[in-house]
């Protein structure tokens, strides 16, 4: 931006963080649990051309699509803000992903023992990019139980990568996960200072 | 505006009305931004009271100047609107230009907050 830095100094630092994982596990209630405000949903409207060429099946020939992202937003401090993004759980918008991991500082991947099978795309998708992330187990009523190795095991997940169990219900719980995830960024940007930068 | 069930459409609506809520209506139908670099999470704020704004403003450039008295970010400017990102960005884009508004979010040279604004957002988080 084309500013002075003493015009824009008044105005906060914002960060965000991405809240992923299989539908209905319950990325809205982590970010609402959490969320000063209640959680707002934002809409980018996509022509077609901005559509994945090969991810376009079942994509309707229409102009435009629509995808919904679901934010809340905590005031840190005066001058620090931060935001909790759910992504959109479509597959073909990966390409908004792109978008909303860019910047982010990581991402919490919320896994319901359920549907395990629902967040894999989610882990490969920040194995890939190479953006910090850690697993949250929601421990939904009457879900199956099971130990945090357990299902690290199910998710075949790389040993570094923290894995909890929470409940999103509960903001002291959904605190602890964002701590949590930003703890293990400050680690893996201390181990490997030069990647993670995009 | 308020159209009686029995009155022809063509009443209200003739070319100065332009196309009806479709939404790259309200940009003109520019799709992209003058100015500025919009990320989700750029803050934006008014550099003025919007009654102090001599200009003509069009009903959506006035909405976002009240909302922005506080600052606000660019998905929650999209979502209290109710516009898409990509119309909110074009707005804000001419706003930018007119001085009308500052905005601070993530650039190219520093993607990353830094180890500092990381330790900040953990001791955050633990005093809620």
């Amino acid at each position: 931006m084309d500013f002075a830095p003493s015009e824009t100094a008044r105005l906060p630092v914002a960060v965000k963080i991405l809240v992923a994982g299989g539908f209905g596990a319950g990325k809205t209630t982590l970010v609402g649990s959490i969320s000063e405000i209640e959680p707002l949903r934002t809409e980018e409207s996509l022509t077609r051309e901005g559509i994945g060429i090969d991810d376009t099946a079942g994509v309707e020939l229409k102009h435009t699509t629509t995808v919904a992202m679901d934010f809340g937003r905590i005031t840190l401090s005066d001058d620090l803000v931060l935001y909790l993004f759910g992504t959109p759980g479509q597959d073909r918008f990966w390409f908004v992903w792109d978008e909303l991991a860019l910047g982010a500082i990581g991402a919490v991947v919320l896994a319901d023992t359920r549907r395990l099978a629902a967040c894999f795309p989610s882990v490969d998708y920040f194995e890939r990019r190479g953006t910090p992330f850690i697993v949250a187990v929601n421990c939904f009523d009457g879900a199956p139980r099971y130990e945090a190795d357990e299902v690290r095991l199910a998710l075949d997940l790389d040993p570094g990568v923290p894995l909890l169990l929470c409940d999103a219900r509960r903001r002291a719980s959904s605190k602890e996960v964002m701590i949590t995830l930003v703890e293990h960024v400050i680690d893996v940007r201390a181990r490997e200072p030069a990647v993670n930068l995009g | 505006m308020v159209s009686s069930p029995n009155e022809p459409e063509s009443v209200w609506l003739d070319e100065e009305a332009g196309p009806v809520v479709r939404p790259y209506a309200v940009t003109g139908g520019r799709t992209r931004p003058t100015a500025g670099d919009f990320d989700l999470i750029t803050l934006v704020v008014a550099t003025q009271p919007v009654g102090s704004v001599r200009e003509p403003l069009s009903p959506e450039h006035s909405a976002i100047l009240r909302l922005c008295q506080r600052p606000q970010s660019v998905a929650e400017v999209s979502a209290h609107l109710d516009l898409p990102v990509g119309i909110v960005r074009v707005l804000l884009g001419d706003l930018l230009d007119r001085g009308l508004i500052l905005a601070r979010g993530p650039n190219a040279s520093t993607p990353q907050p830094s180890q500092r604004v990381l330790k900040a957002v953990i001791n955050g988080l633990r005093s809620l």
